[in-house]
């Protein structure tokens, strides 16, 4: 029965909001800090979280990061009402990407996003519908081991 | 696990300590509480940077350094300074008569930290050429203050610096094996000291992040040497020095690290706010296309430290100069510069001395996760019921400080002044109301006096 408590935290980010980019993976990279989760671990979230936050702020025109943490697993979805991806199999190839060139100069928009975030977490999903928006869930367990 | 015991050059003066929250705003790993109306430092939280010493209005706070009558204990005294000792001199004062000066307070021998400084920025140069496949930026590990808040804030970050030594232990440790040798000493009766410009580097030698086994003796504070400096100066000891080149000096400024190793594709963050932004966006991968980035706690880098006595913008530009001056009687080229003043024989390599950097995590709320859990969801509660100001006064840097300390039982609600005024706002209301439904039955008598006295006889 313990092992299904949870506790939550989920911020909304502005679309383009570039100057507050990461606050919300920076709060629950604290707050994974402070229950203790092993470093190795809260890295591989902070780091998958991040490039989330950034493609819903890049891409999405705004959205919500929601975190949750389970005593062995942290889930976090990330959804937004953007654009949508027409082809999710592409846009899981590693330098694909459609960021406009002011981003891509400002060090964004590599393509490397969506690859890392499926590299980074165990278990990764994307739905996506074009017109109407994505979610992303991305599972990560709480060992202590290395990418 | 028993619980390591920190130990911390920077200490509180009580009585000088007036309770204001200066310190406790401005310390970047919030290890400073005031309680009963005095700063107190969490020993496992600090990381000897010296923010709050250099912004205490009451100056309550100290270094605690070594004094010179310690070099009596020792047949044979080495010192090693370093670049942010010449920055203290404008320019055009020769190194000779600092160093003479340095032989007259009763040292035998000089050997500067800048010379360790290029073997250490040869080993970084090839540990980043060999380093493939890990996580980058690779980040230096020369600022004792940045690689504890990397054990306490940034554990997670832990394997991305590079593995060499400070360059000052270095330095210790080959010359005082050298010297044994060369003067047929034990090494038990070689004092080997460092005139130390910020209170990390101290507290490093009583308590090393990154070397097994120091062979310092001690350090001194940069300011007091400074001071017997000015009065013994010059003169006509022979001098017993050795040094290195421009590139060892530049070492004692920011971007000297990165000039000294060759990496273009690196940044030189200084001052301890903006290592912390860094470390905190390199902790999200946020920068992964950079090679190297250079920290110092200190604004300006070791120039800035707590220990010196010229304003660091001055020092700057004094060390600046002696650099292009230098610089002016050395060949163009980085390596052969270097190769000339590298002809030590068995400089140290760092592998063989260096420590592991292990965590040293204090945010976790408890060792238990399912504690922590319900600790973090009474934070979150406490801290909804807090201002939201971050005004101190209740002795914690911030509301989320004290809605910690509260859920760890370290503080109480009421310490919160905005909280106290509500209470009793909520208390004097209630004994209004109190007041209008009691009747008063009688009215009260004046006391008697004689009675009073008799109470008491």
């Amino acid at each position: 029965m313990s092992e299904n408590k949870s506790v939550k935290l989920a911020f909304d980010c502005a679309g383009g909001d570039f100057e507050r980019a990461g606050e919300a993976s920076s709060k629950i990279k604290k707050m994974l800090q402070r229950l203790g989760i092993p470093a190795d671990c809260v890295r591989r979230i902070a780091i998958g979280t991040y490039e989330a936050e950034m493609n819903v702020i890049i891409h999405a025109g705004g959205g919500n990061v929601a975190a949750e943490v389970f005593p062995d697993t942290t889930v976090i979805t990330v959804t937004d009402k953007g654009p949508g991806i027409p082809d999710i199999n592409k846009a899981l190839q590693e330098g694909w990407s459609t960021a406009p060139d002011y981003v891509r100069q400002m060090g964004f928009g590599a393509g490397m996003g969506l690859p890392n975030m499926q590299k980074c977490s165990d278990e990764f999903d994307i739905q996506s519908q074009v017109g109407v928006g994505t979610t992303i869930v991305m599972k990560f367990k709480h060992q202590s081991e290395d990418l | 696990m028993a619980p390591t015991k920190y130990y911390h050059s920077v200490q509180l003066n009580r009585e000088k300590c007036q309770g204001c929250v200066s310190c406790v705003k401005l310390c970047p790993t919030e290890a400073i509480r005031v309680r009963n109306g005095k700063a107190e430092i969490l020993a496992d939280r600090c990381v000897d940077c010296g923010a709050c010493a250099s912004g205490c209005p009451y100056h309550a706070f100290s270094v605690k350094t070594d004094t010179l009558e310690g070099l009596s204990k020792y047949v044979y005294n080495i010192v090693l300074p370093a670049p942010s000792l010449y920055s203290q001199f404008p320019a055009n004062v020769p190194l000779e008569d600092i160093w003479k000066g340095l032989h007259n307070l009763g040292f035998d021998e000089i050997f500067d930290v800048s010379l360790a400084s290029e073997y250490v920025a040869k080993e970084i140069e090839t540990y980043l050429k060999n380093y493939t496949g890990g996580r980058k930026p690779l980040i230096s590990s020369t600022c004792p203050a940045v690689m504890r808040l990397i054990q306490v804030k940034f554990p997670e970050l832990i394997k991305q610096v590079v593995p060499v030594l400070a360059p000052v232990e270095a330095a210790a440790i080959y010359v005082k094996r050298e010297a044994a040798a060369r003067k047929q000493l034990s090494t038990e009766l070689i004092g080997v000291w460092f005139i130390s410009p910020c209170p990390s580097k101290e507290t490093n030698i009583r308590q090393s992040v990154d070397v097994q086994h120091t062979e310092l003796t001690g350090s001194f504070s940069l300011s007091e040497i400074y001071g017997l400096l000015l009065k013994n100066m010059g003169g006509s000891h022979e001098l017993n020095v050795r040094t290195g080149s421009s590139y060892g000096l530049a070492w004692g400024t920011y971007g000297g690290e990165l000039a000294s190793a060759g990496i273009s594709n690196g940044l030189a963050i200084h001052g301890i706010d903006n290592v912390y932004e860094i470390l905190e966006q390199i902790s999200m991968n946020k920068m992964p296309q950079l090679d190297y980035v250079e920290c110092n706690a200190c604004q300006g880098g070791c120039l800035g430290g707590l220990l010196t006595a010229e304003n660091k913008f001055v020092a700057e530009s004094n060390l600046r100069q002696r650099i292009r001056k230098l610089r002016e009687q050395e060949p163009k080229d980085r390596q052969e510069t270097m190769a000339r003043t590298m002809v030590l024989q068995d400089f140290p390599a760092s592998a063989a001395y260096r420590k592991k950097l292990v965590p040293r995590p204090m945010m976790q709320l408890d060792d238990d996760i399912m504690e922590a859990m319900k600790k973090f969801e009474r934070m979150e509660e406490v801290l909804c019921s807090l201002p939201g100001l971050d005004c101190g006064a209740c002795g914690a840097p911030s509301c989320q400080g004290l809605a910690e300390d509260i859920v760890q039982g370290k503080a109480h609600e009421i310490d919160c002044i905005f909280k106290l005024r509500a209470s009793v706002h909520k208390l004097s209301q209630g004994m209004l109301e109190l007041a209008k439904q009691i009747p008063i039955y009688h009215e009260p008598k004046m006391l008697n006096n004689t009675e009073d006295e008799d109470h008491e006889g």
